[in-house]
């Protein structure tokens, strides 16, 4: 039967004493991704509600169990959205309600991450409790802040293994107005990197870039709707080429979700996920050859679909980057290195970094082993 | 001598004691000219741009490579040598103040740019490649490194990763920590650690993102790989003069509520108005209490477009004029007195101090008043510049150094201003950093437990606790007797940069 923690003075109780380990859980979509825990389910999905929004101050706190549809929601009735635009669920994802602070935890961001930010850049403030059972604050609620170290940053992909959040304190912006994707015929991923430098590095203020086989190479324009028109034109220009076809509104919306989500790698039961300088993408590829593969972030992003886990395989092609398993079966978890490897002397500081704030290893144990 | 207010640490005898030793060990490591002792040369090291505070350091060390650093560091650990890493000195907190026993490690000889990526839109540079250099290496191709902190001339990118540097820009484009992408970084062990690189988001627990805003606590950095952009289209600026600070406060909430974020947005107060266009003669209307400077960058599409809706919101709000930039003459005429508003304060004080809290924006017009009475509480002038669009107030505190008590009376008026921030649900520093100015408020804003979660990561890094000591952590050790001197008017350090 598992544990269940309500709020912060539940688990300062909980942690303070001598125990077991736990293994965190409250919307429990990620449960697939890392290492197996062996150990104790702690329930939190308690821990959810918004605690205070400002939308004037482009400012959210929220526990973390809080629902993403919910602060969606609710961020929409003032015409405001999260920048780096966190996937309901991606491909990698078990069933379940996709949370804020599984989100925070993963720091998962979608399409628009490549000139947005990611989830841990817009994370500026939390509550938390160590494995120690210590309650603490970390950052704060205003959007410009320099004051002690950077908490937000060193808990954002932590996968549940320094601290309990509490509460999520994130920066919000406001939403487009208006929204395009262009979609270009080109013969290969690195045709479709080129072009995406070529949009991204333009004056045009291309938010995604993209690559999906079959389809073609993708850019998008968001923004109020005269300065979308401009640009789209400023960039067809530029980039002396014609879209084989333009989504408007919804359809640009939808395609990127579906993007960021990997959601055409579903049928594969090995997934990876690869973070690259985008010059060298298209020759990891070709060492690589994998069965199916699309690009996000401007083709710094490689999302594979694979049969085998094979990572000497995969993690041999990077010359720099990392790669992480984010699908595979749960015997297979067992045994790979799910995270991209550290050079020892970094490990060293990794390993000390848990220390600091879990020294007995009660929080989600082994899992970013 | 002034009984000094902040505290800098107690030197230790022993490490004193055995300064000809140490600086024989430095000189078997780097070149013995790359060692300095001479107490003329020691003195340019003293202080930085927080001059109150100075102190001469042990010795001086420049190092050309990251072996060297990596070298000296081994060594200051196998000694037990407290280490003080230093950029260009540009802190306003007084980050790079050294400690009488510690070894300064001058980062100014890593002055190269390594690499250049326009397709991968990312620069590696050496840590003590300034920040403005970074942004004219690739203007050729229009490209530019966005945090613009206002020190750009001078500051080193390694000083802009220690203090997570901001600017004018950052309300739109972000601080420094949203534009780096990796370093290299030695540990105070002297071990080289490679952070992130030119990809995105690092995977594992993100060391990089902990050392960006760490003051120089965990370690020297020595390359920094930065992300470029695009430079916008078009740039212009809209000049809107308010009746009062209040009517300009309101102004800022509703831009930023309607849905629009500037490329900058500035505000002046009436004191700060009339001192800078006494020096520059920038154009400012002085009939008024308040201006505020909107950027907007982008498509003229857009620009165009938004320039009308801040029209409208700040007619809505009283402002008594408003001019656009016509080109970018005037452009830049708008800026030349905000960015001319520091040193214009040198000629109506001898001295002042720059304070940094940052507050919610609808908390902007409520603080301003209270700084105002607070301003005759302590009978101090006080004159506001700031970063509105972000709630980043910069508050210049008049004084005279050589009135005595002058200088007790501003830090306890600066001190009560940061309480203030905090108060009203801000912090202590929006972008100049900790450093010694600020360590001893940490308490008000953060808990004991606070505290000490945060500095068990600088044990993390830094178990014996040698880097940069006496900085952002409060602390019970004794009060050096040296430290705290008068600097008075033409003594300013770095009189050359513009400060915003």
């Amino acid at each position: 039967m598992a544990l269940c923690a309500s709020n912060e003075a539940e688990l300062v109780e909980l942690l303070r004493r001598p125990g077991p380990a736990f293994e965190l859980v409250a919307g429990g979509t990620k449960r697939g991704i890392g290492r197996p825990v062996e150990a104790a389910t702690l329930d939190l999905s308690a821990l959810s509600g918004i605690v205070d929004y400002q939308p004037g101050e482009l400012v959210l706190t929220a526990r973390p169990a809080t629902a993403l549809t919910q602060i969606e929601a609710l961020l929409a009735t003032q015409r405001q959205r999260l920048a780096f635009e966190p996937p309901l669920a991606t491909v990698s994802d078990g069933a379940g309600c996709q949370t804020l602070g599984g989100v925070m935890m993963a720091n998962s961001s979608g399409s628009r991450r490549v000139t947005a930010g990611s989830a841990r850049d817009h994370f500026i403030g939390l509550r938390a409790v160590n494995g120690r059972g210590e309650a603490f604050v970390g950052g704060g609620r205003v959007v410009k802040n320099v004051t002690g170290f950077d908490l937000p940053k060193a808990l954002a992909g932590s996968w549940g293994t320094l601290a309990v959040l509490t509460e999520i304190t994130v920066r919000v912006v406001p939403a487009a107005e208006f929204e395009c994707t262009l979609l270009f015929a080109v013969g290969s991923a690195g045709a479709a990197v080129t072009l995406c430098s070529q949009a991204l590095g333009s004056m045009y203020e291309v938010s995604s870039a993209g690559f999906v086989p079959g389809r073609g190479a993708a850019l998008r324009l968001e923004g109020l709707a005269t300065s979308v028109r401009a640009r789209h034109t400023g960039l067809l220009s530029t980039l002396n080429q014609a879209p084989v076809a333009v989504l408007d509104g919804p359809d640009s919306t939808a395609f990127w979700q579906q993007l960021g989500a990997a959601a055409a790698l579903a049928d594969f039961p090995v997934i990876w996920r690869l973070s690259v300088p985008p010059g060298q993408t298209a020759r990891i590829l070709d060492e690589i050859e994998p069965e199916e593969f699309h690009l996000d972030w401007g083709g710094g992003l490689i999302w594979i679909g694979a049969r085998q886990v094979d990572g000497r395989h995969v993690r041999g092609a990077l010359r720099g980057g990392h790669a992480t398993l984010v699908k595979a079966p749960l015997a297979e978890r067992r045994v790979a290195s799910v995270f991209e490897p550290q050079a020892p002397a970094v490990a060293a500081v990794a390993a000390r970094l848990k220390a600091a704030f879990d020294p007995d290893n009660r929080l989600n144990p082994g899992r970013m082993n | 001598m002034l009984q000094p207010m902040i505290c800098l640490p107690q030197p230790d005898a022993a490490i004193i004691a055995r300064k000809a030793a140490i600086l024989a060990g430095l000189r078997a490591t780097l070149a013995p000219a790359d060692v300095i002792d001479d107490d003329l040369l020691v003195r340019a090291y003293e202080t930085d741009a927080l001059t109150a505070y100075r102190q001469r350091p042990l010795a001086v060390v420049l190092p050309h490579d990251t072996a060297q650093v990596a070298a000296v560091l081994r060594f200051a650990h196998q000694e037990g040598v407290k280490v003080v890493p230093r950029g260009a000195g540009t802190s306003l907190s007084g980050g790079a103040v050294p400690a009488a026993d510690a070894i300064v490690v001058g980062m100014g000889r890593f002055n190269r740019i390594l690499e250049i990526d326009y397709a991968d839109r990312c620069v590696v540079a050496q840590s003590g490649v300034t920040n403005l250099a970074i942004s004219q290496a690739v203007a050729e191709r229009g490209f530019y490194y966005a945090p613009d902190p206002s020190s750009q001339i001078a500051c080193t990118i390694g000083g802009n990763v220690a203090e997570n540097s901001g600017g004018v820009h950052c309300l739109k484009y972000g601080l420094t920590t949203h534009n780096v992408l990796g370093i290299e970084v030695v540990t105070p062990e002297g071990e080289v650690l490679r952070l992130g690189g030119r990809y995105l988001d690092a995977g594992q627990l993100d060391l990089l993102g902990l050392m960006i805003g760490s003051e120089g606590l965990l370690g020297i950095v020595t390359e920094v790989t930065v992300r470029i952009l695009s430079k916008p289209q078009t740039a212009r600026a809209v000049l809107i003069g308010f009746s009062t600070a209040t009517g300009a406060s309101a102004c800022v909430a509703d831009v930023i509520a309607a849905g629009i974020i500037p490329a900058g947005l500035e505000m002046m107060d009436g004191p700060a108005i009339r001192a800078a266009e006494a020096f520059v003669q920038a154009g400012y209307p002085l009939d008024v209490d308040a201006i505020l400077i909107v950027e907007l960058d982008g498509p003229s599409a857009e620009v165009d477009e938004l320039i009308t809706r801040v029209h409208a919101i700040a007619n809505r709000h009283g402002a008594t004029s408003c001019r656009i930039s016509a080109d970018e003459t005037e452009r830049l005429r708008f800026w030349a007195g905000r960015k001319a508003a520091f040193p214009a304060m040198g000629r109506i004080s001898a001295d002042y101090l720059c304070m940094d809290g940052s507050i919610p924006r609808r908390q902007l017009a409520p603080v301003l008043q209270e700084i105002a009475q607070l301003s005759m509480r302590h009978g101090l002038r006080v004159a506001n510049v700031f970063h509105a669009g972000d709630g980043n107030l910069h508050p210049l505190i008049l004084y005279d150094a050589n009135i005595p008590g002058e200088l007790d009376r501003a830090e306890a008026f600066g001190a009560d201003i940061l309480r203030l921030c905090v108060d009203v649900g801000g912090v202590l520093t929006g972008e100049h950093g900790v450093g010694i100015e600020k360590r001893d408020l940490m308490t008000y804003q953060f808990g004991p437990t606070d505290l000490e979660v945060q500095h068990r990561i600088k044990q993390v890094f830094d178990p014996q606790l040698r880097f940069n000591p006496g900085k952002v952590f409060p602390t019970l050790s004794r009060c050096s007797e040296q430290g705290r001197e008068r600097v008075h008017a033409g003594a300013t350090r770095h009189p050359e940069l513009p400060r915003f």
